[in-house]
């Protein structure tokens, strides 16, 4: 709907890998008039339409709800993960970024923790393992306090909500040269341990959110600050800081 | 086909205990022996698993995405509706449920509605112990705001993310059960058949996405909570994989289907651009409290929006509806812009748009004061459209949003099928012919934290079990039915290459014809024409389609023409539905049934009833059963908005 309507070719130079057992390689097409008002992933649409028409098989990439809060879609566009725009998902990502004759280069979220299942597809299950060892406030269902008899002070639940806003894209994994997820363990870890509801589990949480990250294989924290560079949330390193607090204090107090 | 609701005996306050009370149980220690399958791991279904597994049941649980956090409740931005009064405005659990069953325009049953509004104070409770970081007042306690035109505030909310929120809350009581072994999780994983064994549900056939492996699980109760059908309009405001299948599944077993035509269409959405576009994106209504509607007076008028003068443009809801002017309800308002973009006074690339002016709210209240209560909005439209609302009008227009229609069930939510739940936006229960804002969350919600568990006790407890195993032959013809429907998607196309279509291309002439004939405002005669144009749409899909690649792999083209083939037929009780609701109400327009002044007229005299569609075979018309609706506690009342 801008009023400008350009239209831009482009080279792409996709990562193609058939599954988790071969090897993948980078494959090159042409994409010619890419209206610029389009989203990243409607411009991969056309390019699986034509190779479909060409009898060719498209490129398989993750993708849901396409407005940036169900943090499916997601890969490494010119090596910055999610690409160029900041606090921007790959499905928010419009083409009126790139210029007419642009090569783009695409790959997915590479990680020790992430397996490549197909192209674009990784396997981040590890995240979920991450939560499953204590990301949670063990109440059953039923038989909770009423909602106001915990009360919270405004700036605390902002605190905790900044941290609560991760998506678990994974893309602070990909493009952490350790291959970390101290981010994303990092902000489940302080949305609790801020809250009231938290503390009963606050030192239990934290050892096994971090003894599970070092199980699926994610690397440790150099503070590059890579990972809050490319978080489409804006989650903040400082989360980092507080789950390294909680591990300490949870080990030796 | 039987249809009995099973509403408990007794005063509106008291059926849902008297229900509980009447209800079977079963024994803590017993739990352990049954076996749950809960499809789907949006609000409902992720909460229902969760809680079942917490009572002692084991229970598998599947979705299509490649985590359970995915489902498409994550995108509900607005809120979440609870009746606790916390404002002191007035507010009771007698309220929330007149608003919610007038808001559904007297199409849902009172005894469903009500418990929804008994219930929706247990969900906050439950919600804030989980650590759910709702919006705050400086002292402490949660904070609320009027939503969609409700004039108490009851909407509870976590910034624009509450669905985000409360689904990671569901999520993490989830995730707990999964540590623990109760629930075994299984991600993408599609649903492709519903096992029926001596008439009742005791199982499903799965393929696995990334292997394309089918496989059987055999349990003691299905749960599906699949979710909105809005995607069979191609273009909604849904997630792409959101889909049909697994309730038509159901449907073609036996279980019959709900109001198929009421859809909810929102009017406040970021209009088409391209016709390579995939999908639509909502703007919160509350933009229509400072925003002014308007479309040039001339049809066909080009002139950039800030070059028209005051006196020729139309600010048709203005002047249309006086006492409302641009808050109308979302049906009038979505209406409303449809007719003036089909008298050609759209505006934009497309015409296929209207615009939505801030200048006089700027003017009046200043930039500053517009920019602190809509900036993200206009941040996120900006985004989008790269054209900034400060400097030149919004454009906007109505998509699909929300499907009210869905599997049909009894006070238990249960289907006609026994053994067969089905929970939130998937089934049909409380939203009648139109939902109110914040009120999906609440019904996912309430389904799976707080009444499904009953149901399924209630159902175990009062039904012989036999054992069944995977290995029993019906699995077996369910499995090779799967098997054979994907080859025949796979089978090589036999049309010459020039005739050949992408799934994507039929998906798309699917969605026309109903966003043409089915959409907001329909008549007979386009039903009609839209009924007679289907059979045409399916047979080019089945011949025509091309989909690379084989079925044991990772094929998102077969994942999506599988879903296609779902919706094509779908399609067909969606428009023979339409047909025979010759009123208007709630969300749609029936061309035919108008007051004097143009606007919906509902007609409780001859369609105060649930629609239920039976399947009868491929080939078969399908017949229409009705559920009559009896309104004891409530008046059903004429809406005006003049």
């Amino acid at each position: 709907m801008s009023t400008s309507h350009n239209n831009i070719d482009l080279s792409l130079e996709i990562w193609r890998q058939k599954n988790s057992r071969t090897l993948g390689d980078f494959e090159t097409y042409q994409l010619q008039s890419i209206s610029t008002d389009m989203s990243f992933l409607e411009m991969l649409d056309v390019l699986n339409e034509k190779l479909t028409r060409e009898g060719k098989e498209p490129v398989a990439f993750d993708h849901d709800c396409r407005e940036g809060i169900c943090g499916t879609c997601g890969a490494v566009v010119n090596g910055i993960a999610h690409g160029p725009e900041p606090e921007t998902t790959l499905c928010q990502l419009h083409m009126r970024h790139f210029d007419s004759g642009d090569t783009i280069v695409i790959e997915p979220f590479r990680s020790r923790a992430f397996p490549v299942q197909k192209d674009l597809i990784v396997d981040r299950g590890a995240l979920d393992r991450v939560i499953q060892a204590g990301g949670y406030v063990s109440v059953n269902t039923g038989g909770t306090p009423d909602g106001n008899a915990i009360p919270i002070p405004s700036p605390t639940a902002e605190l905790a909500m900044d941290a609560a806003s991760c998506i678990g894209c994974g893309a602070c994994v990909a493009s952490c040269p350790n291959g970390s997820a101290m981010l994303f363990t990092g902000a489940k870890i302080s949305q609790f341990s801020l809250l009231p509801q938290g503390q009963p589990e606050r030192k239990e949480r934290a050892l096994a959110m971090v003894k599970a990250m070092d199980k699926e294989g994610f690397g440790n924290c150099t503070n590059e600050r890579e990972c809050e560079a490319v978080c489409p949330k804006g989650i903040s390193i400082r989360n980092i800081a507080r789950m390294n607090r909680e591990f300490v204090k949870a080990s030796f107090f | 086909m039987q249809l009995n609701a099973n509403i408990p005996d007794g005063p509106l306050a008291e059926k849902w205990d008297n229900h509980r009370f009447a209800s079977k149980l079963v024994n803590p220690a017993n739990r352990r022996k049954y076996k749950i399958i809960v499809v789907g791991t949006g609000l409902a279904g992720a909460s229902a698993s969760a809680t079942l597994a917490e009572q002692g049941y084991n229970v598998s649980t599947f979705c299509i995405q490649d985590s359970p956090r995915r489902a498409h409740s994550i995108a509900a931005q607005g809120g979440i509706n609870a009746a606790k009064n916390y404002q002191n405005d007035g507010d009771s659990i007698m309220r929330l449920f007149y608003d919610t069953i007038k808001g559904g325009d007297f199409r849902s049953r009172e005894a469903n509605v009500y418990r929804l509004a008994q219930v929706s104070n247990n969900i906050i409770d439950q919600c804030v112990a989980q650590g759910v970081p709702f919006a705050r007042e400086y002292g402490g306690t949660l904070a609320n705001r009027s939503f969609g035109g409700a004039q108490v505030s009851r909407t509870f909310y976590a910034r624009g993310q509450t669905g985000q929120q409360l689904l990671l809350g569901a999520y993490s009581a989830l995730s707990r059960q999964i540590k623990t072994g109760k629930v075994t999780m299984h991600t993408r994983q599609e649903m492709m058949e519903l096992v029926l064994v001596d008439g009742k549900a005791r199982g499903i056939i799965t393929r696995n996405i990334i292997t394309g492996e089918l496989e059987k699980h055999a349990a003691d109760a299905v749960i599906l909570a699949t979710g909105g059908y809005g995607n069979a309009y191609y273009l909604s405001t849904n997630a792409m994989a959101s889909n049909v299948t697994a309730a038509w599944r159901a449907h073609k077993k036996g279980a019959g289907f709900a109001n198929p035509c009421f859809v909810q269409i929102h009017p406040t959405c970021i209009p088409v651009h391209g016709d390579y576009q995939s999908k639509l994106t909502l703007m919160s209504e509350s933009l229509r409290n400072d925003g002014r509607v308007w479309v040039p007076k001339k049809p066909g008028d080009t002139r950039k929006p800030v070059s028209i003068p005051e006196e020729d443009r139309d600010y048709y809801l203005e002047n249309k509806y006086p006492s409302f002017g641009n808050l109308v309800p979302r049906d009038v308002a979505s209406r409303n812009a449809k007719e003036q973009c089909d008298a050609g006074k759209g505006v934009g690339n497309t015409h296929l748009a209207v615009y939505l002016d801030f200048s006089e709210a700027i003017r009046r209240d200043g930039q500053e004061t517009i920019l602190k209560k809509y900036g993200n909005l206009f941040q996120m439209y900006e985004k989008i459209t790269d054209s900034n609302p400060l400097h030149e009008p919004m454009m906007i227009y109505p998509a699909v949003h929300y499907t009210m229609g869905g599997l049909w069930v009894d006070y238990n939510l249960m289907t006609n099928i026994d053994g067969l739940f089905a929970i939130g936006e998937c089934n049909f229960s409380d939203h009648g012919a139109n939902r109110l804002g914040a009120s999906a969350l609440m019904q996912g919600l309430a389904d799976g934290y707080f009444i499904v568990g009953t149901s399924v006790a209630n159902y175990l407890g009062s039904s012989d079990h036999t054992q069944v195993t995977t290995e029993d032959s019906e699995f077996k013809t369910a499995e090779e039915d799967v098997k054979n429907r994907l080859a025949k998607l796979l089978q090589a196309s036999t049309a010459r290459d020039e005739d050949k279509v992408t799934v994507d291309e039929i998906h798309k002439e699917l969605g026309l014809l109903l966003w043409d004939n089915c959409g907001m405002a329909r008549n007979r005669e386009g039903l009609e024409k839209a009924l007679q144009e289907l059979p045409a749409i399916q047979d080019k899909f089945w011949n025509n389609v091309y989909i690379p690649g084989t079925g044991e792999e990772l094929n998102q083209s077969l994942e999506r023409a599988g879903r296609l083939a779902d919706f094509l037929e779908f399609a067909e009780i969606m428009i023979r539905d339409a047909l025979e609701r010759e009123e208007s109400c709630g969300c749609h327009l029936r061309e035919e049934s108008q007051t004097e002044e143009n606007e919906a007229k509902r007609d409780d005299e001859n369609f105060s009833f649930v629609s239920v569609w039976e399947h009868k075979g491929s080939g078969e018309t399908p017949t229409l059963h009705k559920e009559a609706l009896h309104f004891e506690n409530v008046t059903p009342s004429q809406r005006s908005y003049k």
